[in-house]
């Protein structure tokens, strides 16, 4: 415990040299930029800026790339409060009374509200993960092949129990990333396999290409087709709203630590930001006493979507420093990242990689702290961005995710995956095929079928081994009560009559 | 399929073929991954489970959740509901169409031309600008990408005959 502290003042320590301080600004204002604009969400904007990072040292590479990600979680905001356009998914919720809000002139008191809950949502969150990530670590040392194949089971099968997509498109989409990232040479036995005598297939599918095509071009293609015009309302924020909205936010402690709880349990488990900020939401207007005033702009119903979708975007993280298994689509960039700088995720980062892992808790704190100076005093200009008509946004968003994918493998034909990516991206979102399963089955793929083929190897093919202790068949069975957990809810709502509470979204 | 739905939208491809359409090509996927593992060794050899062991079941998967979809579309009655209207499907495709000639434009003339033309076509086309904005922002854009890629972060991007005439 206190050589934790001891580690993260370290971590401290390497965070405020000035060179790292200037990447933490610069990586805030390019994840602000890329949660504002339409076609770039938080984890194309970090794949696409890998590249970048690539000749820095792998602290001050995920420094960046981790502001990024906040930036990203701020940027939202910005959007759905002023333009009732949601950056991101998470935002969704914050547009419900955040736009209202800005439609009765209160636009700064939304924005700071929306900006102060995501930071405490954010700061809780990394508390948590600072005291619980060594020891998850410490006890995931432990574990052997069947145990590290539960917990990717146990993975997948939450984002099945817990997207709001149908269950059987959620496993269409999500073995869909694993045939695709089960192309190209065999891990265990070096074996070419499904490259059908392409040479272009011999490497795979990149993850990274996926993402810029899935996420950037996919969404450009809708944004299109929905001929999008912004028309914002202007943004007036100055230190005396600030202040004043600072004053009243005290009150609602309640709300934000409930906030805050549902965003660190739903970031754990890889479903995420998203249905955090809905659940938080939801919960919010059924408890509070002026729940039928939500949606028509109640303070309250800012601050809980954006405390927990924060909460649980950092949230997410901790399974990916601590077990190798990313929480969010983000995260699992983030991973790919530690994998091109030559780190290997997993528990071992906490006792090979002490710099590397306390400077990312580190420059959670402060990019936090960083980021909401930051977006508190730019509003205006973010907002202003917003107003360049979407004929020269798109083409130069256009031209950015090409120049990222080619930047992956210096290779020409990745670009040309990346249209096919965004093309299949548009007709899956449309179809409400969930993108993100399949994402990080593509990340994941390998190594899920690594520790599935050991542990097998070890069991002579009996599928007994992940049954054979406590600790592999309780996370198995959580996976397997996940994974059918729509048709255990349909079951249950049947038994208890039509009158049974339907979870909220 | 029902391509001559009335709404207020105007007609387009119904949603139901859409939901069909992306069904059937996901299946065709597992049904590639299960051919192509079967000829790789979908089973159990002395050394452990061969390399097309684990796609192979993937591949399954695929083709039972994808039959399950389809079952799903034609169990529902057909609401007449549109995928999207075809002024939408044009302006979708008024980004596919040059972005994809983009793409294949970028080996041959370099990054950087490709992405002046690209924006410029962008801008004049859908955007109706000034040729004066046009040029403006087709040639500002690129050039701040040079500095920001080949100076600050040395990563060099794809370059072609106008690059080799300024001597990069």
């Amino acid at each position: 415990m206190f050589e934790d502290i001891g580690n993260l003042m370290h971590g401290f320590s390497v965070v405020v040299q000035p060179y790292n301080l200037v990447l933490m600004v610069i990586g805030i204002v390019l994840g602000v930029l890329v949660g504002v604009l339409p076609g770039l969400g938080g984890a194309n904007g970090v794949a696409i800026l890998l590249p970048l990072t690539f000749s820095m040292s792998p602290t001050s590479a995920i420094i960046m790339l981790s502001c990024i990600y906040w930036g990203a979680l701020f940027g939202g905001a910005i959007t759905s409060i002023l333009f009732n356009i949601p950056g991101e998914p998470w935002s969704v919720a914050t547009t419900f009374d955040g736009y209202p809000m800005a439609q009765q002139g209160r636009a700064g008191e939304a924005l700071t509200a929306a900006f102060t809950s995501s930071f405490v949502g954010a700061l809780f969150a990394v508390i948590m993960i600072t005291l619980v990530a060594p020891l998850v670590a410490s006890f995931a040392l432990r574990f052997g092949p069947a145990e590290i194949f539960s917990v990717y089971f146990l993975a997948f099968c939450s984002f099945v129990g817990l997207s709001k997509e149908p269950p059987f498109k959620t496993i269409a989409a999500m073995m869909l990333g694993f045939a695709l990232g089960s192309v190209g040479l065999d891990q265990v036995t070096g074996q070419l396999r499904l490259t059908f005598g392409f040479e272009t297939l011999l490497s795979g599918f990149d993850f990274l290409i996926a993402v810029i095509g899935l996420f950037g071009i996919g969404e450009i293609l809708l944004t299109m087709e929905e001929g999008l015009s912004f028309r914002g309302k202007s943004a007036k924020i100055n230190l005396k709203i600030v202040v004043q909205t600072w004053k009243q936010l005290p009150k609602y402690w309640f709300l934000s630590l409930r906030s805050c709880l549902i965003g660190c349990w739903m970031g754990i488990s890889p479903a995420g930001a998203t249905p955090a900020s809905f659940m938080s939401y939801g919960i919010a207007k059924r408890i509070s006493k002026r729940g039928k005033n939500f949606g028509k702009g109640e303070i309250e119903g800012v601050i809980a979507p954006e405390t927990a979708a924060h909460a649980a975007g950092t949230s997410a993280l901790l399974p990916m420093i601590s077990l190798g298994v990313p929480g969010s689509p983000t995260a699992a960039v983030l991973l790919g990242g530690l994998l091109i700088w030559g780190l290997q995720p997993g528990p071992l980062l906490f006792t090979e990689q002490k710099d590397f892992v306390w400077g990312l808790i580190a420059s959670m704190y402060m990019g936090n702290i960083v980021g909401l100076i930051v977006v508190l005093t730019c509003v205006p200009v973010f907002a202003a961005i917003l107003r360049i008509p979407f004929s020269v946004i798109a083409p130069v968003i256009l031209v950015f995710c090409a120049i990222g994918a080619y930047t992956v493998h210096n290779n020409t034909f990745d670009v040309v995956m990346m249209l096919v990516f965004g093309v299949v991206g548009y007709f899956m979102k449309k179809t409400n095929y969930p993108l993100a399963p399949m994402v990080l089955a593509i990340v994941l793929g390998d190594k899920a079928e690594e520790s599935f083929r050991q542990s097998l190897l070890g069991s002579q093919g009996s599928l007994g081994i992940f049954w054979s202790n406590g600790l592999v068949s309780t996370i198995m069975t959580l996976g397997l009560i996940a994974l059918f957990w729509p048709a255990i809810s349909a079951g249950w709502t049947r038994v208890r009559g039509s009158a049974g509470l339907r979870p909220a979204e | 399929m029902s391509e001559t739905t009335h709404e207020s939208g105007g007609t387009g491809p119904s949603h139901r073929s859409a939901e069909v359409g992306v069904a059937l090509a996901i299946a065709a996927i597992g049904v590639i991954a299960v051919v192509g593992s079967m000829r790789i060794g979908s089973g159990w050899s002395p050394e452990g489970p061969q390399a097309g062991f684990f796609p192979f079941y993937i591949g399954l998967i695929i083709i039972v959740a994808c039959a399950v979809n389809l079952a799903k579309v034609f169990a529902a009655a057909d609401d007449g509901a549109l995928f999207a209207n075809w002024t939408q499907l044009r302006q979708v495709a008024s980004v596919v169409v040059p972005t994809a000639v983009y793409v294949f434009a970028i080996p041959q003339i370099g990054m950087y031309v490709s992405s002046a033309l690209l924006i410029a076509v962008f801008m004049r086309w859908l955007g109706h600008y000034r040729w004066s904005v046009v040029a403006a922002v087709s040639v500002v854009v690129p050039i701040f990408t040079f500095f920001m890629f080949e100076i600050w972060f040395l990563v060099p991007l794809p370059k072609g005959p106008v690059e080799r005439m300024l001597g990069f």
